[in-house]
């Protein structure tokens, strides 16, 4: 890292250069893209991951933070902070020609902070109307229902993008592209449709059954977690977690968990730390199972979405005896998890284990060698490595393309380190091998929980916390792997009881931004397809 | 042709393998009963109604509204370990037009809310809404975001309101037969129909600033 | 011909009626009220197949998946789509602002009005044949492909991209199929050198047409299977309706009765091909008879024709079911490349086998005349 130190202050002398947990850079706008760019080209360290872009308001400036890290070394991590003074139009530098993912995170701020990015193809607001009055994450934002009203009266969707572009001299011009051409043949696939897992909007131009262009809408969903978080206390803020990826709420809670923890300094007991561990498998198991049964129902196969809603209930019977909830289990708390195993826990773990694996090898006849099935799916949304890391798919869906990026592995958090498992890595990139990481992930898993259930150690199930957990000033993260990739929790505290801006790194959402690029010339089920195995959840993007 | 009306109370409604006592609340129930005698006390229920009736609750096809978790738990009351089905309730149409009920199962926000009305709208009479999860319901543990509907019922009357975040499929069915019970006491014949909880006086046109007028279709007759 | 007794058959029954009506009315008003009587029992039984289909589909479906289909309606469910039947019968008919009014009202009649023509001319049992064309098959297949004209009007009128959509594949779909159909049919054509339905059961009596005619017959067999299979628009060639996709294909914007006659026909259709494949290659009503085993023969014949002939047809429907429910969706490259890569040429070169085999005597019946032979 000593190089990466030398070198930013080789480009950028005036970089305030600090080594906090991680090293942490500030500079100014104008400097922002350009030490990017020397960072994405980097011989020695080629920060070509951008794991979030997390917008800021420090009440005299309006700003951003970019953390980055390396695809090939995830433990290598870097922090980047720019800001600006100006609040009434401030603007920045866009990274979106370096990073692919930084399109959306870049809209998303603008929709929300109001900052907006000079060289952003398309600045459009991402999660919210056009129409939305003021930028609801600033701190001075007045929460008024007058202002924004609900409304029954549907508004147009404008296919023209503003954008401003900066000309050779410095001189930037704003501008107002059409996304679509005139006689486009536009099909709305959303809100309200069966398979977009959820109430995504793709306005998809069509030319006959093949897909030309994709635009991305969402925001149907949009609860702002993110800002309910910030009038909140930490354990406040749990069951917030749970509800964006519904899927993994356990490992997500567990990251937001994990965050608080590693601020306020907490000793988790080895009792909960297994039982974290276990409850993350089981709940990877059944994301991974409705993924599947969702993929395949997206495929027209009915009967197999009701096998994998079938396999799913075994284990959401293990979390209703365990804490009396299915989907969303509370049963992580800050300091440890908040009821003990029941006593036939691992009884009933032990039997679902084999009774997996033979469900397993049954899917594989009923489907996965279905010669239809192969035709809708092999070489069909191919996604090269290169793409993975630039829109930052992670999970099953980037290690399908040949990116190693399991975070488990790469950064081991709770017990993963004292586990033997593989990470399951294919190269081929399309929905097949997706398809097929996540049903081996899945045998992973059960291979994880049979190493830790019998060894689970007696002892105390929740650290002794204070009445009040407060964390130290300072920006915090964590991440985790969820079914759907690299889950990340960002707190910024400043000592008080509630934090100061909480953001969540969400894997869905870079899996939604690949959705134009790999389906481009596809058929139109083939876009059902895709979407399907790139399984992604609305709450999680939309947060 | 039969008159009933009168003496017609909560245990003449029944659902197959489902007696009244185990509902546990009769009272609303009965409470549609009484506003029904109320508003044409002298209608006479005929057999034929009565037909109707039986086939409308036995038949309800439901869209599914879902946007969230509660999505999950709808997809998994169809799904084999629960079945839907048993209540003829599998047949889930995608097309509102071809539904008899639609299921809000999730959060709506104000980006939502006008297609949830379209959908609503697109729907054929007769036609219910279930609210099922505390989101739908009031808001919900987002209740105070800037961006969330209080509750479905600001949006489109609701017949059944399904707590739980998420409701298990048993609450979902619990609902589902309520729903039932309440299809079972309408009247085709002279038009009578429960009043539905509803609370419009969001529904305001943006450029105008007047009221819209909620009542489309059916109840306005 | 018929040596057998036949206590169950309704052939001494009609023979009433017939008799009944001829004493009683002037010869020209006793055929119009048999025709009268006959059109409403085509009608009231088409009714009736459908209903008891969705019924049993609806459960047959259920044991594919672990569940229960509906059991709360009548003892295991039984009344389930009498329940949707009258629902769907006073549910409310949306007219849509800016669709094609008239084409959008047409089109559900186009589909069902087909189906009912195709049905009307199945041979159900002995005697229970409305209508016996000497062109009975090339009828079926003009009459079968009218339905497209509904389901293309649909997607048309109602001014829904799903819909357009949906409406586009179902025309490129049934088109290509209908040539694989009406092939393997011209197939068994050849073999048993009729068109008539009663002329090509009467063929089958001691071996059916799929043994007969054995290899190419079995491919053609297995090629109306697929084809009709497809032509009725159902998984995994339920591209035009692709719940999926496209929310419900070309009948998204329909409601009320009018989507009732899509639902009906599409169940109907599926029964129609069962029954014309039951005919042409399963020997069609005619029970199972071995040449001169006569003590087994009139054992079978106890069983009535319309019996077998519903038994052959349900048989076909459970595959197809099977078939239905167990295949993910195919996309509508891969299913034109297997119409017009795969399917339609085996089927060309099946025909010219069968025009050889026939003509050299190589069918069963021309081999084995003592085993086979009328």
């Amino acid at each position: 890292m000593k190089e990466i130190i030398q070198f930013i202050q080789k480009i950028a002398p005036e970089a305030q250069i600090e080594q906090r947990k991680r090293l942490t850079v500030t500079v100014r706008p104008e400097e922002v893209h350009l030490v990017m760019k020397m960072l994405r080209k980097n011989e020695v360290l080629c920060f070509d991951y951008l794991i979030s872009l997390i917008g800021m308001d420090w009440g005299d400036r309006l700003g951003v933070i970019y953390q980055l890290s390396v695809s090939t070394d995830l433990t290598k991590e870097l922090v980047l902070i720019t800001a600006t003074t100006d609040r009434d139009n401030p603007l920045l530098y866009s990274v979106t020609d370096l990073y692919e993912t930084a399109h959306l995170n870049e809209r998303e701020i603008y929709a929300l902070f109001g900052i907006r990015f000079i060289n952003n193809p398309d600045m459009r607001r991402f999660l919210l109307n056009d129409e939305w009055k003021g930028f609801p994450f600033r701190k001075d934002y007045l929460h008024d229902p007058k202002l924004n009203p609900e409304t029954v009266v549907s508004s147009e969707i404008s296919d023209i993008a503003p954008r401003i572009v900066e000309k050779e001299n410095g001189e930037l011009i704003e501008e107002q592209v059409p996304l679509f051409d005139e006689e486009d043949y536009i099909v709305n696939i959303g809100p309200q449709h069966p398979s977009t897992h959820g109430v995504m909007h793709f306005r998809t131009a069509l030319d006959g059954e093949i897909v030309k262009k994709i635009d991305v809408h969402s925001g149907y969903i949009h609860r702002g977690i993110e800002k309910l978080c910030e009038s909140m206390t930490y354990p406040q803020m749990l069951h917030l977690t749970d509800r964006l990826d519904y899927l993994s709420a356990n490992i997500n809670r567990h990251a937001l968990c994990m965050c608080i923890e590693k601020g306020a300094e907490i000793e988790v007991p080895e009792r909960a730390q297994y039982i974290r561990t276990i409850m993350d498998e089981l709940q990877r198991i059944s994301s991974h199972l409705l993924a599947w049964a969702t993929h395949c129902n997206d495929l027209g196969a009915t009967t197999a979405f009701i096998y994998g809603m079938r396999e799913r209930e075994h284990v959401l019977d293990i979390f209703d005896k365990t804490c009396g909830g299915r989907l969303i289990i509370n049963q992580n708390v800050v300091g440890g998890v908040m009821f003990d195993i029941y006593p036939d826990f691992q009884k009933d773990v032990k039997a679902f284990i084999p009774y997996m694996r033979e469900k397993l090898k049954e899917y594989d006849h009923f489907f996965s060698h279905n010669a239809i099935a192969l035709g809708r799916m092999v070489h069909i949304g191919h996604l090269c490595r290169e793409d993975a890391i630039s829109y930052g798919v992670t999970g099953p869906a980037g290690r399908a393309s040949g990116w190693s990026c399991d975070v488990r592995k790469h950064k081991p958090y709770a017990l993963y380190d004292r586990v033997a498992f593989k990470e399951i890595v294919r190269t081929e990139g399309d929905s097949y091998a997706r398809y097929l990481n996540r049903l081996d992930e899945i045998a992973e898993s059960l291979h994880i929980i049979e190493q830790l259930i019998d060894n689970i150690p007696s002892g105390a199930i929740c650290a002794k916390l204070k009445p009040i957990i407060r964390i130290p000033v300072g920006q915090y993260f964590q991440s985790v792997e969820t079914g759907k990739g690299e889950f990340g929790v960002f707190i910024e505290s400043t000592g008080e009881k509630n934090p100061y801006r909480v953001k969540f790194r969400s894997p869905s959402l870079s899996a939604v931004s690949v959705v134009p690029l790999i389906s481009r010339g596809a058929f139109l089920s083939d876009l059902i397809g895709i979407t399907g195995s790139l399984d992604f959840v609305i709450p999680d993007i939309d947060r | 042709m039969e008159e009933r009306s009168i003496g017609m109370e909560v245990n003449d409604v029944r659902i197959n393998e489902f007696p009244p006592e185990e509902f546990k609340d009769n009272d609303t129930l009965q409470r549609y009963i009484d506003e029904l005698k109320a508003a044409g006390g002298s209608v006479i229920v005929g057999k034929l109604d009565q037909l109707i009736n039986w086939g409308r609750s036995n038949s309800l096809w439901p869209i599914a509204f879902a946007t969230s978790c509660c999505g999950i738990e709808f997809m998994a009351a169809a799904a084999a370990h629960y079945d839907l089905a048993r209540f003829g309730m599998e047949v889930t149409r995608n097309s509102p037009r071809q539904a008899d009920v639609m299921v809000v199962a999730g959060t709506i926000v104000n980006k939502m809310a006008p297609l949830l009305r379209r959908v609503y709208d697109q729907m054929a009479e007769p036609k219910y809404v279930v609210a099922m999860g505390a989101c739908a319901i009031s808001g919900g543990p987002f209740l105070n975001s800037y961006n969330v509907v209080q509750g479905v019922d600001r949006i489109v009357p609701v017949d059944v309101y399904i707590p739980g975040c998420p409701p298990r499929p048993e609450s979902l069915f619990y609902g589902l037969l309520q729903l039932q019970r309440k299809v079972k006491i309408e009247r085709f014949f002279g038009n009578k129909r429960i009043r539905r909880s509803y609370r419009p006086e969001t529904l305001i046109d943006r450029e105008t600033g007047r009221a819209i007028d909620p009542m489309i279709g059916f109840d306005k007759k | 011909m018929l040596i057998y007794s036949q206590p169950l058959e309704l052939t001494k029954f009609l023979a009433a009626i017939d008799n009944f009506l001829h004493s009683n009315f002037a010869p020209g008003w006793a055929i119009v009220v048999e025709g009268i009587l006959v059109g409403a029992m085509i009608l009231v039984m088409y009714a009736l197949i459908a209903l008891v289909m969705i019924y049993i589909e609806r459960k047959i479906a259920a044991f594919f998946q672990a569940r229960l289909g509906p059991n709360r309606v009548g003892k295991y469910g039984i009344f389930q789509s009498l329940a949707d039947m009258i629902k769907i019968l006073i549910k409310e008919v949306i007219h849509i602002k800016k669709a094609d009014k008239f084409l959008f009202f047409v089109a559900p009649f186009f589909v069902i009005v087909s189906s009912v023509l195709a049905f009307g001319e199945l041979p159900f049992g002995i005697n229970l044949h409305a209508l016996d064309f000497n062109i009975g098959v090339f009828y079926l297949l003009s009459v079968s492909s009218l339905g497209i004209i509904g389901i293309l009007l649909a997607g048309w009128s109602s001014n829904n991209k799903y819909s357009m959509i949906g409406a586009m594949r179902s025309g490129a779909q049934f088109i290509s199929y209908e040539l694989s159909a009406g092939f393997a049919l011209m197939t068994i054509v050849v073999l048993s050198g009729s068109m008539q339905f009663s002329e090509i059961i009467e063929g089958q009596r001691y071996c059916w047409n799929l043994f007969n005619g054995h290899l190419p017959a079995l491919i053609a067999f297995i090629i109306y299977l697929i084809s009709g299979h497809a032509e009725t628009n159902r998984g995994p060639f339920d591209l035009p309706e692709a719940e999926s996709e496209l929310t419900a294909g070309y009948h998204t914007e329909y409601s009320g009765l009018q989507f009732g006659f899509f639902y009906l026909s599409e169940y109907l259709n599926m029964f129609i091909v069962a029954a014309v494949a039951a005919t042409l290659f399963l020997g069609g009503w005619m029970p199972i008879q071995i040449k001169g085993w006569e003590a087994f023969n009139q054992v079978m014949w106890y069983i009535p024709s319309w019996v077998w002939f519903i038994g052959k047809a349900g048989i076909l429907m459970f595959i197809s079911l099977w078939v239905r429910w167990s295949f993910p969706r195919l996309r509508i490259d891969l299913l034109l490349n297997l119409e017009w890569k795969y399917l339609l040429p085996i089927n060309l070169v099946n025909m010219l086998v069968m025009v050889m085999i026939v003509l050299s005597g190589f069918t069963l019946t021309d081999l084995f005349p003592a085993l086979f032979g009328n």
